[in-house]
């Protein structure tokens, strides 16, 4: 006699350890495998876009933080390239060197929390332990330049908040030092881990021209194979200056695009950073104001402007429309997890509930940017 | 790689009547307009055409132009009757690395889009965000049901005339 399964709905959610946030999955399974995954979201919905239009344009700034707690570094920077663009500002070059070394921090920390939950999310402890040992040192590095670990509010439109500490470049290259033996070690517990590789390959795979077709972008979209980075492929700020590699995936443990080759691009990545930083320490300026282009009032012209920026997790876009007013008469951002979490349903259809968590964990999304 | 004044001129000879203009006149990005009810065909093209290849939907943004007559209710707030809603479309060429920016404007009474979701699968929930908070209304939209707000909200939260609701579910709101 055949088995006789039938299909039933499951809600994973929204209170649950494994989907990092207030998300709600509706899953359609069939016995053990899952046949529609709906998301539904919005349960961290606090309407930014609406109170962008009753705020000035620097007051903007916090709010940004508050999107990807985990990248709040580069959701400042994005809005303030914006508004510079806007406005048309010059920032100095020192205060660009700071940005970068800001966001490339800011890009291991990312990193690191994303790499160390999704293997606590399968189910490996250890590498989690290690890898937040060194993002509580980047934690640090932050708090002693702006006093915050967590939204700093640090970069403004056309300069900094504050200058960075007489001991942050030491402080910086120690950190370095010590962090690149924690990426060999998390490739030798987890990366290279039996029981990992066979947890995450040929799991949810994503085929590039569906990437494509989705606006993946970010390691999403560059563990299907594609070198697309922004930093070199629409650059920003001074990334022309320094030398770096785009990661790709290469399918190295299974079919191109799956979980593993996602998960693998973000552990190459943070050494990518590590050597971004480095050449940014060695060129920095030694003397500038960081301030001096700050603007007393900001009235952009009449017009519109669309900047993206490399996120941890993509593409961070920001549509800004001027009236000519004080306030923005709209802001419009373009969060990569939201668009990344559309894919869900694609992914995981046909395989094992247990694989939902890794395949989420590898497209790596942060509600407080899906909801805004 | 093709300026956006390229770009114009190559769909103004394909759809003379669906393309409206272009505005270069603004300080930073040339802005084309189209008829929203062929939005869809114009999208079509873009991605499958060779030369442009339009193959990815960065972000599509509904806004409240806000451009029709203000008038006061009795309690003070403001109305807006006449005027526009629009959609901004950013595209991007992930191959040939240009990009374009695309504008309908629908009425504000009877907002209708034409969906763009059957031709860049991520339009999907941008449109529905769009039709959450500004009610703009997607024809052909596989799923057009709120997407932020909670499934029974009611009102669009970003249009510039929208006012608090005093009850949500019979439970006071602020």
């Amino acid at each position: 006699m055949a088995l006789k399964t039938e299909r039933m709905v499951l809600n994973m959610g929204p209170q649950h350890p494994s989907t990092h946030g207030v998300l709600r999955l509706e899953l359609e399974i069939e016995g053990e495998l899952v046949t529609k995954v709906t998301p539904h979201i919005g349960y961290l919905h606090r309407c930014f876009e609406k109170h962008c239009e009753a705020m000035m344009y620097n007051q903007v700034v916090p709010y940004t933080d508050r999107m990807d707690y985990l990248a709040s570094m580069y959701n400042n920077w994005g809005y303030a390239l914006a508004v510079e663009k806007l406005c048309g500002i010059q920032v100095p070059e020192r205060v660009e060197y700071i940005r970068v070394i800001m966001g490339e921090l800011q890009r291991i920390a990312s990193h690191a929390v994303a790499v160390g939950t999704f293997g606590l999310d399968i189910g490996a402890w250890t590498p989690f332990l290690y890898l937040f040992r060194d993002r509580e040192r980047i934690l640090t590095l932050f708090e002693m330049t702006c006093g915050a670990r967590l939204l700093y509010n640090y970069i403004w439109v056309g300069g900094l908040s504050h200058d960075i500490h007489p001991d942050f470049v030491r402080m910086t290259r120690e950190f370095l030092e010590s962090f690149k033996p924690t990426v060999t070690e998390v490739n030798n517990l987890l990366s290279y881990n039996k029981i990992f590789i066979e947890r995450t390959a040929n799991i949810g795979v994503l085929p590039l021209d569906t990437a494509i077709n989705y606006g993946c972008t970010g390691p999403t979209l560059r563990g299907s194979g594609l070198a697309y980075d922004l930093r070199r492929d629409d650059t920003y700020s001074i990334y022309n200056k320094f030398d770096f590699n785009v990661i790709t995936g290469q399918g190295l443990q299974g079919t191109l695009g799956d979980t593993w080759d996602r998960y693998y691009v973000r552990v190459q990545e943070m050494l990518e950073s590590v050597k971004i930083i480095e050449q940014a320490l060695d060129q920095l300026p030694a003397e500038g104001d960081v301030q001096s282009a700050i603007p007393k009032r900001i009235k952009p012209p009449k017009g519109h402007v669309y900047t993206r920026v490399e996120n941890p997790r993509g593409e961070l876009g920001y549509f800004i429309i001027s009236d000519g007013n004080t306030n923005p008469f709209r802001v419009k951002v373009r969060p990569p997890s939201f668009v990344h979490l559309e894919i869900m349903d694609d992914l995981t259809r046909g395989h094992l509930i247990s694989d939902i968590m890794a395949i989420l964990g590898s497209i790596d999304i942060v509600l407080g940017e899906v909801d805004r | 790689m093709k300026t956006r004044e390229e770009i114009f001129e190559i769909l103004k000879a394909q759809f003379p009547d669906a393309v409206l203009g272009i505005d270069a006149s603004l300080p930073t990005e040339p802005l084309i307009s189209i008829d929203p009810l062929k939005i869809k065909d114009i999208c079509v093209f873009l991605r499958d055409s060779e030369e442009l290849k339009f193959d990815s939907l960065m972000l599509l943004s509904g806004v409240d132009d806000a451009n029709g007559t203000k008038t006061k209710d009795e309690q003070g707030h403001d109305v807006i009757t006449g005027g526009t809603l629009s959609v901004y479309y950013h595209l991007d060429s992930v191959y040939l690395k240009h990009r374009v920016t695309l504008k309908v404007s629908a009425p504000r009474e009877n907002p209708d889009v034409e969906s763009v979701s059957y031709v860049w699968r991520s339009a999907d929930w941008h449109e529905r965000e769009a039709f959450d908070l500004l009610g703009i209304n997607f024809l052909n939209h596989p799923n057009l049901i709120r997407i932020l707000m909670p499934y029974d909200w009611e009102g669009y939260p970003l249009r510039k005339d929208y006012k608090n609701p005093e009850f949500y579910l019979g439970m006071k709101v602020n």
